[in-house]
Order: C-alpha cells, then structure tokens, then sequence
C-alpha cells in the first residue's frame, strides 16, 4: 500500500504535466460554451449533468427524477463520495486540471481553500436567489469581490443534547424547557453546573475538551487570522490562549478525557459516560446509532454562548464545465427551499434557507418520518423543529476562516489532546502550539 | 578458425541475411522494452518530475510553481515532525521486523518438521497475509483502545494498569507493530520455510550421528544454510518497514500520526504534508529525501550481505 502512495503521488504529479495542457484549452473554450445560452430555454438541447456529492445530502433518485420530468432535456447523474474527505482531495486534484463534476458540493470545513481559488468557480449571485439563505451562510461562501462561490444547501446549528436519566440522578431538572433556562448562560455558566451535577453525583459532564473548544471558537468572529491581511494572530489574540486555559481547567474534572470519533467515544456514547453533548442537527442521527438502545437522550433549546453552527455544504458549480447555465439552473432548483425540505426528510440534513426555516411544521414533520424510531420519537420530542429552527437564529458570528484556518485549528486541537490525555500539562501543551503554529506559512 | 571466413560472409550477405542478424542482435532489447518504456513512464518520469516539484512553490490547482531552489529541503529538515516521523519509523520497524524475522525462523522450524495435515498448517500461518491491511488495523485499532479496548480490558481483569496505548510512544509503536507482525510473519515464515526444505537431509544425519543435540543442530546446519534467504526477508521487510503507512494511518480516527505526532511515520507526514496541507513542493521534497534515506539504507543492507555471503564462502574453504 505504501508503494502503490508514493505512486499514486508521481501519478498526480505526471498529470499535473498533462494538466497544464488541459487548462489551456478549457480555459479558452468554456466561455465560448456558455456564451451560445441555449440552457436558457427549457426543451433545449439534451444535457446529461453530474452532480458529485457525499456522505447524505439526501438528493434521492426520486427527487433528481422531479428535476428532469420538468426538464425533459436534462439527464442528471449523481456521484456519491464516501466522505468529505475523499470529496476534497477529488475536488482540488481536478479543479485546475479539469474533469469535475457540473455541480460540486463542497463542505464549509474546506471553503477557505476553495476560496482561494475562487476564480476557478462560476459566480452564483443572481436576483432570483437574493436573500434565500440566512446572511451568515452566504457571506461565508462570497468572496472579496462579492461574488457568491456556493449555493448552501444544510447547516449545523448547535443545542445541547442530554441525559434526562443521569440529569434525575444527580438531582438537576430533566424537562427540555427546564434544563433550556438551566444552562442559559455563558461557557463559564455550563461548566457550573457541571460541577453542579458532579456534586449531585453525577460523573462527567462533557466528552471531551477537543469537542468543547470547538463549540466555543465557532462564536470567535476573528480567532486565528486577521480578515484584513490573512496573518496568522491565533498566538496574539487573547481570547484563543483564554478559551484554551479555561476549557483546559474544566476539562479536568468535567471531561470524559474521549476524544470525538475515536473507539472510545462511540463505545461511551453507548454506554451513557457523558451528561451533555455539543448536538448540530446533523449529529442526531450519530447519537441514535452509537445508542440505539438508550431512550433518555433528549435535546434542549439552548447553547452556551449564544449560538454556534458546526458543519453544512454548499454547491459550487466549477468553471471548467461544459453546461454553465444548465448546471447553475440545477444547484438553484437543488437548493431551493421546497427541495431542501424533501432532502431533511431523507437524510436529515437541516435547511440553511429562511423560507425552510420558517415553515415549523414542515420541519419538525420531517423529523418525524423516517425509519421507526424516528428522531422525534428517539429524542422524546415532536418539536425538534421548533428547538433548531430556534438554535439557527441564534447564530450571529460568521467565524473568519482563512487560508491557515485549519493547520492552526489543528494543532490547538491537538494541544488540547495532549492535555486530556495527561502527557502535559496546560502551560507546556500552549507552548508547543505557539510554537508549532509559529513555523506555519 | 581464421576470421577470413567471417569476413567473407560478411561481405557476401543479402539483405535477409543481414535483417536476420539484426534480428538476432536487437530482439533481445526489443523483448524487454515493453518494461523498461513502462518503468520510464510510471517509475522514472514521475521520480524526476517530483525532483522538478520539489524545486519549486508548487500549487497543485493552478499547476504552476515559482522556482525556490533547496528550500523545502532545509525547511523539511529542520522541521521537528520530520525527526519525529524518522524516529518513529526506525522504531517501529525494528519493533516489527526484528521479532517477526525470530518468531518466522521459528515458526518455520516447527513446520519443517514431519507433522501430521502439513498443507493445513502452512495454510494456516500465511491467513493473516490474505486479510486486507486496512481491515487489519481497524480490528487491532479497537482491541488497543485506551478505555474499551479488548488488551486493557484484559490487563485490567488480572489486576494491572491500563496502557495508554494512543498517548504514550512505545505502547503506540509495539500497537502497531504488533499488526504489522500478524500480517508478515507468516508470510516470512512460509519463505524460510521453502529455503530450510532445500537444506539436504544427510546433514541433520550427520550431525545427529555425532551427537549434537537438536537446539545445536538449529544453529549449526539450518541457520547457516538458510543465510541467503534471510538476507532476502531481512532486506524486503527492511524496505517495507521503511514505507510503513496504513497501519499507522488507520491507527485513530483523525489518521495524522497522534497529539505529538507518537505515532507518525515519514510516509505519513509526506502524505499529510500533500494531500492535508496540499503543499506539494514540500511533499515531493520529503518524497525526495525518503527515497535517498532508502537507498542509503539498502546499501548498506547490501554490504552487510556482501560481507556475510564473503564469510560464509571462506569458512567453507577452511
């Protein structure tokens, strides 16, 4: 296997040879293609359009055939990634050379770097779109010139999730509204009445201080990179080093020490280690199949901090396509409030379009359907629409992610594991990152 | 013979006997190059082609790069993940390698001797072989989880400590280690196994006839006869264990070597320097610098065989 990597990278590097070749002619030809407009009336030339997705974005072939009863002229196939992760690398091994998809999806955690090549991806601003989504969602995807880079499909707002038998135990409320107005609050607050729920008896409070600090740096508006110049100020700005200490000291007592998606954490989700839970929607269908057996989760409408998003999509279309027009027609229909609505009911990916976000019932029916125990009946509510409906209005910081984002969020991150796991203490793990995020760039 | 003939010949041939001659002479050449233009195409273009990246600021989107000169040599090698990852290589692979070459001597002993349902046996030792490396990892990733891992759970039950076998350095190599050595040491075994069935029978005779006893006759007749092959396995898993990368890579969930890089290998921080940071110069640098650090290794793997082979010849002659 390692050999067939190392040939896998002097594949990549010889195509990038061929590449340069490629660019050349897509670069001169697809203006010309978009330019003749024929996608412009329906019953056109017949268009076959590739949509590359992953995981679940939950465009189901019933829904794609909807698309093309009403276009007779378009075909659409769909391309499913495993995961983000095997999305990204296909997304930025093609976007120069060519060969993606008409409508790609791409996933927020790697906008910044997509943003860098913004000028390989069509600009998606039109009149008919205007004001579709929350503000904070299209601004994440525009870039300085104003040009929008991606239609957005699904959001992560966060709440809590809990426990409402360990919460009885150690004597704290259990009732949604209850334990909502309990933990209304800062972070400072949420870890009160963690030690609250110790002294009550109870074990720990949170999983981990990686997933924690996550929730928590989301609502810094400019954590690591000045939005002006694109410097690193991660090691400058107090509030990182003051989140990083604070989340450190009450991890010690509060924590469940497992780090998010290990072994360990699935194995403590199912065996009930923790209290709470940072939930995006998303994160509701994790937690019912790590326990499928547990029936006291439930979710509360309120998040320290104010409000946080973790995670949710966009669709790009890339400018080396050969259908422009017909592929921007597609990512806006996908898009749409009405599709997305259909798409929450299938994969329970939660709309980022205020039309959507506005029609409760339509949600929370969503949330409804679906395979018995359907998330409302798993997390002992009807109102799962109502509570994240709430939790993506709450959202009012669009953090600045730049080019650096993600190697300095990652070397936090893994200060904050060296903690946990007790191989060094705050101060000395700090140091390293400093140090570490110093040589970057 | 007098050359006249032949030159004679040589003057005399018609056109079909001098095509015959080509014919004879560049066949050969002809027959091989079908490899050598494939070898060209997938081994020595993209080895040059990464010498060239390596050179230069590269953006893999936009295929174009700025010449730098050495520059992401000396940043790579004043990094401290790079130390790190070289560390842990060479840990890990004399962790994996050095019992795995004992236990498959042993284990191949064993088999050499007459037992009954023989085919069963050898099947059996080279199973885990078949079973897919990254199927592999998963299955030992969960039995060495730090909390629920089936190992600790173990140790706990007898009364011992659990080991933090994803933070502390050694316990993550001899983790990882120990799946590379369920996956190849019946592999090797079966290896040592074919060169200790060649060793002619007359010898153990022999040496039992004088009275040695069966650990003497282990080190005095099969060690020294099967010296070539274990050179062979010696220098494959030196190799492998260089390269060393899914087992490492599907060691935790996030797959970039732990919180202070315990666990990561130098074929991992080339492929997170690429395909995480998408820093291709850099990563055809490190590319650059694992290939010297290979060959350098074989040859001094191959002037310890020398020597070795050298040695065995003149303790014959005497």
């Amino acid at each position: 296997m390692s050999v067939s990597r190392k040939a896998s990278l002097g594949m990549v590097a010889g195509t990038a040879a061929f590449a340069i070749a490629l660019t050349g002619c897509g670069g001169s030809s697809s203006p010309e293609g978009s330019s003749s407009a024929d996608g412009d009336t329906t019953g056109g030339e017949p268009v076959t359009l590739t949509v590359a997705t992953f995981n679940d974005f939950g465009y189901t072939d019933a829904l794609l055939q909807e698309y093309m009863d009403a276009n007779p002229n378009v075909t659409v196939v769909q391309n499913i990634a495993a995961t983000s992760n095997d999305a990204r690398t296909n997304y930025f091994a093609k976007l120069g050379a060519g060969g993606l998809a008409d409508v790609e999806a791409i996933e927020v955690d790697w906008l910044p770097e997509v943003m860098q090549y913004a000028d390989l991806v069509e600009d998606l601003s039109s009149a008919d779109v205007e004001g579709r989504w929350l503000d904070w969602k299209t601004e994440a995807a525009t870039d300085p010139d104003g040009r929008l880079i991606g239609y957005g499909t699904d959001i992560g707002p966060e709440a809590i999730c809990y426990d409402a038998a360990k919460f009885e135990a150690a004597g704290l409320p259990t009732d949604p509204a209850e334990v909502a107005s309990l933990l209304e609050g800062d972070w400072a607050h949420y870890f009160e009445v963690g030690e609250q729920y110790q002294a009550g008896g109870g074990g720990a409070w949170f999983e981990s201080a990686n997933a924690t600090y996550q929730g928590m740096i989301n609502q810094v508006a400019a954590a690591y990179e000045d939005p002006d110049t694109g410097e690193i100020i991660a090691t400058d700005n107090a509030e990182v080093k003051d989140l990083f200490m604070q989340v450190t000291e009450a991890a010690g007592d509060l924590s469940a020490h497992l780090p998010q998606w290990s072994d360990d954490w699935f194995a403590g989700l199912a065996q009930s280690e923790f209290a709470t839970l940072l939930c995006p929607g998303w994160m509701l269908g994790v937690v019912q199949g790590a326990a499928p057996d547990t029936t006291t989760w439930n979710v509360a409408d309120v998040f320290p901090g104010g409000g946080g998003n973790w995670g949710g999509s966009y669709l790009t279309v890339p400018s080396s396509g050969e259908n422009l027009e017909e592929a921007k027609k597609l990512a806006a229909w996908l898009t749409a409030p009405e599709q997305q609505l259909k798409a929450l009911a299938a994969a329970g990916t939660f709309p980022s379009q205020t039309d959507a976000l506005a029609d409760l019932d339509a949600i929370n029916a969503a949330f409804a359907s679906g395979d018995s125990p359907t998330k409302a009946e798993y997390f002992n509510t009807d109102s799962l629409g109502d509570i994240f409906s709430s939790r993506a209005d709450a959202v009012s910081v669009a953090p600045f992610k730049g080019e650096f984002y993600f190697q300095v969020n990652d070397i936090i991150q893994n200060a904050l594991t060296r903690v946990e796991d007790g191989s060094q203490d705050a101060t000395t793990s700090w140091d390293q990152a400093v140090a570490e995020i110093s040589a970057l760039g | 013979m007098t050359t006249t003939p032949v030159r004679r010949e040589t003057r005399s041939l018609t056109a079909r006997q001098r095509l015959g001659r080509l014919d004879v002479k560049l066949s050969p050449y002809l027959y091989i190059a079908p490899f050598f233009i494939v070898f060209g195409i997938v081994g020595i273009f993209p080895i040059l082609y990464t010498a060239y990246i390596s050179l230069q600021d590269w953006d893999l989107v936009r295929n174009t790069g700025e010449y730098i000169g050495f520059e992401h040599f000396t940043w790579v090698l004043q990094d401290r993940e790079f130390w790190i990852a070289l560390r842990n290589t060479f840990s890990i692979f004399l962790l994996s390698s050095v019992p795995q070459i004992l236990v498959a001597t042993f284990i191949a002993y064993q088999l050499d001797h007459n037992l009954r349902a023989k085919t069963f046996w050898r099947m059996g030792v080279l199973l885990p072989y078949v079973v897919a490396p990254v199927a592999v990892a998963l299955i030992f990733s969960n039995m060495f989880g730090d909390k629920y891992g089936l190992v600790n759970t173990v140790l706990n039950d007898l009364g011992l400590n659990s080991i933090l076998w994803h933070t502390d350095v050694i316990p993550s190599h001899i983790a990882i280690a120990t799946m590379v050595n369920f996956r190849w040491t019946g592999y090797n075994a079966l290896i040592l196994l074919a060169a200790m069935q060649a060793i002619p029978r007359d010898l153990y005779e022999a040496a039992a006839i004088d009275g040695a006893s069966s650990l003497r006759r282990f080190f005095s007749v099969t060690v020294p006869q099967i010296r070539p092959t274990l050179i062979f396995v010696i220098l494959t898993s030196t190799i492998g264990g260089l390269q060393i990368f899914d087992e490492p890579r599907m060691y935790d969930q996030t797959g970039t070597g732990g919180a202070n890089k315990q666990w990561l290998t130098l074929t991992m921080y080339l492929y997170n320097t690429g395909w995480g940071k998408f820093d291709f110069g850099r990563a055809a640098a490190i590319a650059w610098i694992l290939f010297l650090i290979i060959v350098a290794f074989s040859l001094i793997n191959f002037f310890i065989t020398r020597r070795l082979v050298a040695d065995d010849a003149s303790g014959g002659k005497r």
